[in-house]
């Protein structure tokens, strides 16, 4: 039976930023888990963990009260030595019983491998989980990682991401004394600043509840659902729909310890700007959601989130709006302003302002931008994809950064591209440009949205390319976890573009064209040694990540099809698919451990150049095993060979399997390294041109052999 | 459409009058109730009562209206929010005491805002400011969506850790009014009972705009900029040379003087567009060594002085 008690802790601090707090909460029950575990007092027990604005906490049902008593057998002396010949304890027993602290009498004796050894048996005694817990509790608070510490008291004082102003630590009824910066850890909570008690007695059972009544909804899951039930019904009473964003309902879910939505309207004549603007004047300052009616439109409502019980004099509502009306009033400033010039007409503003300092300006950026465009659309062209026009690829990497010295850009960032696109349609630029400027940072993400035209991924490429080229010839490649040149989303877009629109492009041939025109446009440019390599491995790598995690394949699959070749990702990536449905049919795995085996024996046999021959010589062979897989092999070579060159993979590889029974037979009979010397060679090169010839597609060796 | 509010209907404290309240506050807290710093300043950190006071061991605490210039905000009076010059109420309280932000509050009820009828938040905010190798931790408080003030613990001060941790408040006087007395501008604000902000200050915001964009002269503004920055380098390099007899009256705060007028002439030249971005940060950089430099002296010169003063004691 164990003897638990409820645990409770609360960490009561200064108001956390919101992004932080999810992962903080994570934190805090990775490190309680770990502490509490090595001390025996978890016992198993699952912990539960709570983030609000001004809290982190974690409960638990039942913590051991004590740690079990340890025994402990320390041996000592050799029998021999401890006892004299009449069986009487020597000095060495009485020295080692009085240092480990028990009688003599209390000895006793035990074989090892040195011999019959007197031993003293010891019990540790378990300590209460209250001492061990006042001890862990701050390590704990100390431990908790954030982006960015602060002190409060002084230089020497605690860090943590804001002041910590209450500590509950509670095992059953009792609080846990600890002390730190002067907060006593205690069994007193606080409640919502303005509609709650500031000082509440809680307990592990009652805290969820208390604080409730006192208007602080600890779990996150329960503010999230308050805010989506109330959006909902807001919504729906006026016959509308909440514009569903989900980055920016977590964002309110902690922002607020007890959040409240209410709804507020604006002046419909601010409907005439581009409903990307008004999305992102109301979500990124205010944080509001935008609202949509049945067609899909917006509407002159926006819901804010409060973090109080209700606006019952519509003060709140009233001051929302206000704030929102001089936030429309910018926009519309910026809206207009921004157009008295044309996008075009920005350009050589894009001189005075760097992308980075080695890699010159905006300007110079886009002159190579423009020369790699126009470069991938010639491409394009050649593999028969018309819907591209080399002029329409250039205009659109002529406009693309022309909005970063806009009004609207220095204002909100994130709107970056979005506008060029905006302006460049109200300013008459055909369809595939306007949005290629629209789309060309895209993808943000792996689940990211793609540019919607042929153009906009011609030009969301060269701009990453060129990034990815020049970041790795200075010697800006990322390192562990920095990354300030966002590279690996730059790189992670080109796979994912490439892979969506089956762009039939070799990733050493355009890194090398990037690499061309970011000399030709900056020469004299000081490069790091094998970047071009690195940058390829880099792509390589990203294209791994894909395959894995967007394309469910599996690593060894991914991992075969590269190794045959990894310069063109979409026919590597059909390589894959054709790997994955032919694996399941019965004679690929035995093939597969063939394969290994033929690898294992040609690398035993040492380089090539000793002792490959010219050709197969079939007045050689002595085992008629050896002449059918020699003549199984060239038939199959010659079907698969026509397979793959229309792109046939699946079949050529299902033929390949077919060699299973003859290279089974081989193995059967035949002696690889046979003594006479020719003969060895002669066999060891008929199982190297077997292995070259068939791991053009995929390299059977990396492949696992599946689970049975 | 229930419970609609005319926000006319708030008449709220002349602009005046919120000055009077909140310094009264503060005051009944034990603050020095200081006056702004006579040299034109970006904001209410920059006067030498938080850039200074907020260095060294001494407890201090202080509240005044800083009228802060921002050149590249101004908009010739056209625009109903943003201003060439606005009005700071700058508090710094060393060290800070574990209620402040419940001190902070209470300035809000103080103010006549009822905290239970409004939407009051932190959210997270951390202050820095590149020019002073200065920046704290905190956040922008938001009343209904409207950032009121700058909360502030410092960290570090002309690129010296600081200890003790001073808290810095930092209000918006001309929002604040303007929300208080329900006025969509603030030229329209009540400035006195019988004045408007529009009256004291339009030609102002107009002058100051049109020089800050279109009669700057760039040439000139650089010749000032390199001057005065001449004049502050020239004193902090007279100031480590100095004997500890001459460092007590050493004009170390006229060496600041002059790093304050540099910083301005810099904002003048960036609202000019006369400063490319790469240029911006060896201009940022250069503010930057007079603001440290500054910091280092008056440390080592407050050291001196009290060194001395238990000598004698």
């Amino acid at each position: 039976m164990k003897a638990g008690a409820p645990f409770l802790f609360e960490i009561g601090c200064e108001e956390i930023p919101a992004r932080m707090i999810p992962l903080a909460s994570r934190e805090l029950k990775v490190l309680l888990e770990k502490y509490l575990g090595a001390e025996r007092i978890l016992d198993g027990a699952s912990l539960e963990v709570f983030g609000a604005p001004r809290r982190l906490a974690a409960v638990c049902a039942g913590l051991r009260l004590k740690q079990e008593d340890v025994e402990r057998e320390v041996i000592g002396p050799p029998r021999s030595v401890a006892f004299d010949s009449e069986g009487k304890p020597t000095r060495a027993a009485e020295s080692f019983a009085a240092k480990q602290g028990v009688p003599v009498a209390a000895l006793s004796t035990v074989s090892t491998p040195r011999g019959e050894c007197v031993a003293a048996r010891q019990v540790i005694k378990g300590r209460a989980a209250a001492e061990l817990l006042g001890e862990i509790l701050p390590k704990v608070i100390r431990e908790i990682p954030w982006p960015k510490t602060m002190y409060w008291t002084g230089a020497s004082g605690v860090r943590f991401i804001r002041p910590i102003r209450w500590i509950v630590a509670m095992l059953g009824n009792r609080a846990i004394p600890f002390e730190l910066e002067s907060v006593r850890a205690g069994n007193f909570t606080v409640g919502h600043r303005f509609l709650g008690k500031s000082r509440i007695p809680v307990t592990r059972q009652d805290y969820v509840a208390r604080l409730r009544r006192n208007f602080v909804l600890v779990e996150p899951q329960e503010r999230r659902e308050k805010v989506e039930r109330e959006m909902a019904k807001l919504a729906s009473d006026r016959d509308l729909q909440v514009n569903a964003d989900e980055g920016l309902l977590e964002m309110v879910t902690y922002l607020n310890e007890y959040p409240t939505a209410i709804l507020g309207h604006f002046d419909p004549g601010h409907l005439e700007l581009p409903e990307e603007v008004l999305i992102t004047v109301m979500r990124g300052h205010q944080k509001y959601f935008a609202l949509r009616d049945r067609r899909g439109r917006l509407a002159a409502h926006f819901l804010a989130i409060i973090n109080m019980k209700r606006d019952s004099k519509g003060i709140v509502r009233a001051g929302h709006e206000r704030v929102l009306r001089a936030r429309f009033a910018d926009a519309r400033f910026f809206w207009q302003s921004d157009q008295k010039c044309r996008l075009a007409d920005n350009l050589p503003k894009l001189k005075a302002v760097t992308f980075q300092a080695k890699l010159g300006t905006y300007a110079e950026k886009i002159d190579r931008v423009r020369s790699l465009a126009r470069w991938l659309a010639t491409h394009w062209q050649s593999q028969g994809l018309n819907d591209t026009g080399m002029l329409a690829a250039d205009r659109a990497a002529e406009l693309s950064k022309c909005d970063l010295v806009t009004g609207m850009v220095g204002e909100f960032s994130e709107l970056q591209g979005i506008m060029g696109g905006l302006y460049a349609r109200v300013q008459g630029e055909p369809e595939d440009v306007w949005q290629a400027v629209y789309d060309h940072y895209l993808p943000s993400g792996l689940n990211d949205a793609l540019p919607r035209n042929l153009t906009g991924a011609t030009v969301a490429l060269a701009d990453k390319l060129d990034t990815l080229a020049g970041c790795f010839a200075v010697g800006l490649a990322p390192t562990g976890s920095s990354d300030p040149f966002a590279l690996r989303r730059a790189a992670l877009g080109v796979v994912l573009i490439v892979l969506d629109r089956k762009l039939r492009l070799s990733l050493s041939e355009t890194a090398t064209q990037a690499v061309k025109v970011l000399l030709e446009n900056k020469p004299g440019l000081k490069v790091t040694a094998g970047f071009e390599k690195a940058l390829r491995n880099f792509l390589v790598d990203r294209a791994r990540f894909i395959f894995q995690e967007k394309e469910g394949l599996a690593q060894d699959e991914v991992n075969a099809a590269l190794a045959a070749g990894s310069d063109d990702l979409v026919d590597a990536s059909e390589r894959m698919r054709a790997i994955r449905e032919i694996r399941k049919t019965p004679n690929f795995d035995p093939l597969a451990i063939s394969f290994k085996r033929i690898r294992k024996i040609l690398e035993k046999a040492g380089p090539q150049t000793g002792w490959r021959l010219a050709a197969v010589q079939p007045e050689l062979f002595e085992h008629s095993a050896e002449r059918a897989l020699h003549e199984a092999a060239g038939r199959v070579a010659r079907e698969a060979q026509e397979h793959k060159q229309s792109k046939r993979y699946r079949e050529a590889l299902q033929g390949i399997a077919e060699l299973r029974p003859a290279v089974d037979d081989f193995f059967d009979h035949v002696m690889v390294m046979a003594e006479q010397e020719a003969v060895r060679r002669n066999r060891l090169t008929l199982l190297a041109g077997l292995l070259g010839e068939f791991s053009t597609i995929a390299d059977f060796s990396e492949l696992a052999p599946a689970e049975k | 459409m229930k419970h609609k509010v005319k926000l006319e209907r708030i008449k709220g404290p002349t602009f005046q009058e919120l000055i009077l309240q909140l310094e009264t506050f503060w005051v009944q807290r034990d603050c020095v109730l200081q006056q702004p710093y006579d040299i034109e300043m970006g904001a209410g950190t920059m006067h030498p009562e938080t850039f200074l006071r907020v260095l060294g061991p001494e407890p201090y605490r202080v509240a005044y209206v800083q009228p802060s210039r921002r050149p590249a905000d101004g908009r010739y009076g056209e625009n109903p929010n943003r201003l060439y010059k606005h009005h700071q109420m700058q508090v710094i309280l060393k060290p800070a005491p574990s209620n402040i932000q419940d001190l902070y509050l209470e300035s809000i009820r103080a103010i006549g805002i009822n905290l239970r009828d409004h939407d009051i938040r932190f959210e997270e905010d951390n202050w820095e400011s590149p020019t002073l190798g200065a920046w704290g931790i905190g956040w922008q408080v938001l009343l209904d969506g409207l950032e009121i003030t700058q909360f502030t613990y410092f960290q570090q001060c002309g690129g010296v850790d600081l200890d003790p941790v001073s808290v810095e408040l930092t209000y918006g006087l001309d929002r604040i009014a303007a929300y208080l007395q329900g006025v969509e501008s603030v030229f329209d604000l009540r400035w006195s009972a019988s004045e408007r902000y529009g009256t004291v200050r339009l030609a102002e915001e107009q002058q100051f705009s049109a020089y800050s964009f279109d009669y700057a002269d760039g040439k000139i503004t650089r010749n000032l900029f390199d001057l005065h920055e001449q004049e502050s380098a020239r004193l902090l390099r007279a100031y480590a040379e100095a004997g500890p007899e001459e460092k007590k009256r050493f004009p170390v705060i006229a060496a600041y003087d002059h790093c304050l007028k540099c910083s301005h002439l810099f904002n003048v030249l960036d609202s000019r567009g006369l400063i490319s971005v790469t240029e911006r940060a060896t201009l940022i950089g250069r503010v930057r060594q007079l603001a440290c430099g500054t910091a280092a002296a008056y440390l080592d010169q407050r050291s001196g002085i009290v060194q001395a003063s238990e000598v004698s004691a």
